[in-house]
């Protein structure tokens, strides 16, 4: 699989992480040096074998539904840039 | 040019747990603004979820009344987008191993008839916090609260053809996960919210045409309302010669517009990949088990039981006994009065007109089973008529007291002493002669309208409290007896 430069671009739109001009051809490269490995890996016949969903072979503890949490928002709201009652004042976003 | 209409719904169902899916964070709904939010609900750095067994129970609870298969190793996935209420920068959720696989539901029409629509799978997911865009200086203001909150979204097949079924389905599901306890159906704080997938296509087609979600309906009527207004845009489109863009709509409940909220193509692309915080979860054999033999009545076998058992008909049935908080109301008060069908005509007449009057639900009704019950056992014992009980319900609506308090306080009791009812009778048949004489000369077919004005008469002597069913047996026997 190649990646080109709009896969790039793309990506790095989706993650919201600005790459500068210069930067693209190297990241194109990097990355596509990642996915030659990832080919290599789809080389191997994994014919009969279920996906994994995680690299450890264990099961997920559950907890019981009991509140164990206190209030801490002033603590929280002390390392926030904004507050205003109560609440985190973020960049106006409407979609 | 006829048209076919076809509609999948998904639907976020707030689970009534007392902590978030992945925190030991209250979610008590209406606390002050971020003070239910931990720091793993903020996603803080070093922090690890970990996963709520009572929403794992709640889900398979589902499962399990829908009639579908439950997965047994059951996977959460990183769904990847960026928006302020979402402070991980991507919402837990379930997409290839969901906890319930494929089941369904079966609905009744107005008409009767009944339809299977079938459920696709539903997952469990984290519920996002609230943006507020009130103006806070130019910025928007942010509450955690609600994130971590836990869902379950059922996704249906496209197996709806019209808003009616939309609606019935969407009420049934209401009517399955409040039965089962598993949410409080409360809609207007949004513990259910619906997103509707509706897509046009011309009658015989096979192809479903494309199609457009309108997302976060919190209430059936809206839901019937954006259903209703989207498919004759999409109608009027295609018969312009236009095409239907794959797009998520927002509808306006106070302007009954709805406008595009963002098209697909921009849109997202959401990444997902298996949560390396979150080890597969296996549900084994003996919960299943266990949940199964302790799930609580549904609503179609309490349908059944409420016809058989009470000898209610069908359709008063399904009103009483497809919303949960009813049907304990229907059956409490016929546990006190042991009339099913007065208990019934009084719930389902004068209770629920003065109910929807003040847009409210049985849950909130400020007259209690128990007391509806006491009120019916006071009609069924003669002591008051039913025009009284009008009387007595607003009493006791308006928080006079009990019924007999009420019934004492007003001073409601009816005469039902014969001998009292036969002097009015008396008096009023001798103070309208000229009515009496054209009693006596008319003919069989005219007298039962006559009538009328006698009962009328005595009942007004009376000031009401006579027993109208006793003043019509006398008249009727005074009145024989003049002929």
């Amino acid at each position: 699989m190649t990646i080109e430069r709009a896969d790039i671009e793309k990506l790095a739109e989706l993650a919201r992480i600005r790459i500068t001009e210069e930067n693209i051809a190297a990241t194109t490269r990097s990355l596509g040096n990642v996915l030659q490995l990832v080919d290599q890996l789809q080389a191997a016949d994994t014919t009969g074998i279920a996906p994994m969903a995680h690299p450890l072979d264990a099961v997920q503890r559950l907890r019981p539904d009991v509140v164990s949490e206190s209030d801490q928002r002033e603590a929280f709201q002390a390392i926030a840039p904004a507050t205003e009652n109560g609440l985190y004042l973020v960049p106006k976003v409407i979609e | 040019m006829s048209w076919e209409t076809v509609i999948g719904l998904e639907v976020h169902v707030q689970l009534a747990t007392k902590t978030k899916i992945f925190s030991g964070s209250s979610t008590a709904f209406g606390a002050a603004p971020n003070t239910q939010a931990s720091a793993v609900d903020l996603a803080m750095p070093g922090t690890l979820p970990v996963a709520n067994e009572q929403a794992f129970r709640y889900a398979i609870m589902f499962g399990l009344a829908i009639d579908a298969e439950i997965g047994k190793t059951s996977v959460f996935e990183r769904k990847n987008y960026f928006y302020p209420d979402l402070p991980k920068g991507y919402q837990t959720t379930q997409l290839a191993k969901p906890i319930v696989g494929p089941g369904h539901v079966d609905i009744q029409l107005k008409d009767g008839s009944h339809k299977r629509v079938r459920i696709h799978h539903a997952h469990l997911e984290e519920d996002a916090g609230k943006s507020l865009h009130e103006d806070f200086h130019g910025m928007s203001g942010i509450d955690l609260n609600r994130a971590g909150t836990p869902l379950i979204e059922i996704v249906s097949e496209p197996d709806m053809r019209n808003a009616e079924e939309a609606v019935a389905f969407a009420k049934k599901l209401h009517s399955i996960v409040t039965s089962l306890g598993i949410c409080d159906g409360n809609m207007s704080q949004g513990s259910m919210r619906f997103d509707v997938n509706i897509s046009v296509r011309k009658k015989g087609d096979e192809k479903l045409g494309t199609r457009t979600e309108t997302k976060n309906l919190n209430s059936f009527k809206f839901m019937e309302e954006a259903i209703a207004l989207e498919v004759e845009r999409q109608i009027d489109v295609i018969e312009d010669g236009g095409k239907i863009l794959q797009e998520t709509r927002l509808y306006n409940a106070d302007t009954k517009t709805a406008r595009s909220m963002r098209s697909k193509e921009e849109a997202n692309d959401y990444r997902y990949f298996p949560c390396p915080d979150l080890l597969p979860v296996v549900i084994d054999d003996a919960t299943i088990e266990q949940l199964r033999s302790t799930l609580p009545e549904l609503p179609d076998a309490r349908h059944k039981r409420f016809v058989e058992q009470y000898g209610l008909s069908d359709y008063d049935a399904g009103v009483l006994g497809d919303d949960a908080t009813m049907a304990h109301y229907f059956e409490a008060a016929t546990k006190v009065c042991g009339d099913a069908k007065l208990a019934a005509n009084w719930i389902m007449g004068e209770l629920s007109a003065r109910l929807n009057g003040e847009d409210k639900t049985i849950g909130d009704s400020p007259v209690s089973a128990v007391q509806l019950g006491q009120m019916i056992l006071r009609i069924k014992d003669n002591t008051i008529s039913n025009k009284m009980a009008k009387e007595v319900l607003q009493g006791v609506w308006t928080g006079e007291g009990d019924p007999d308090t009420v019934i004492e306080k007003r001073g409601l009791k009816q005469v039902s002493d014969s001998g009292a009812i036969e002097a009015l009778v008396a008096d009023v048949l001798a103070a309208n002669s000229a009515q009496v004489d054209n009693y006596r000369s008319a003919d069989d077919s005219k007298r039962p309208k006559m009538i009328g004005f006698f009962v009328g008469q005595i009942m007004k002597a009376s000031k009401g409290q006579a027993n109208p069913q006793q003043v019509n047996e006398i008249l009727l026997k005074k009145l024989n007896e003049l002929i």
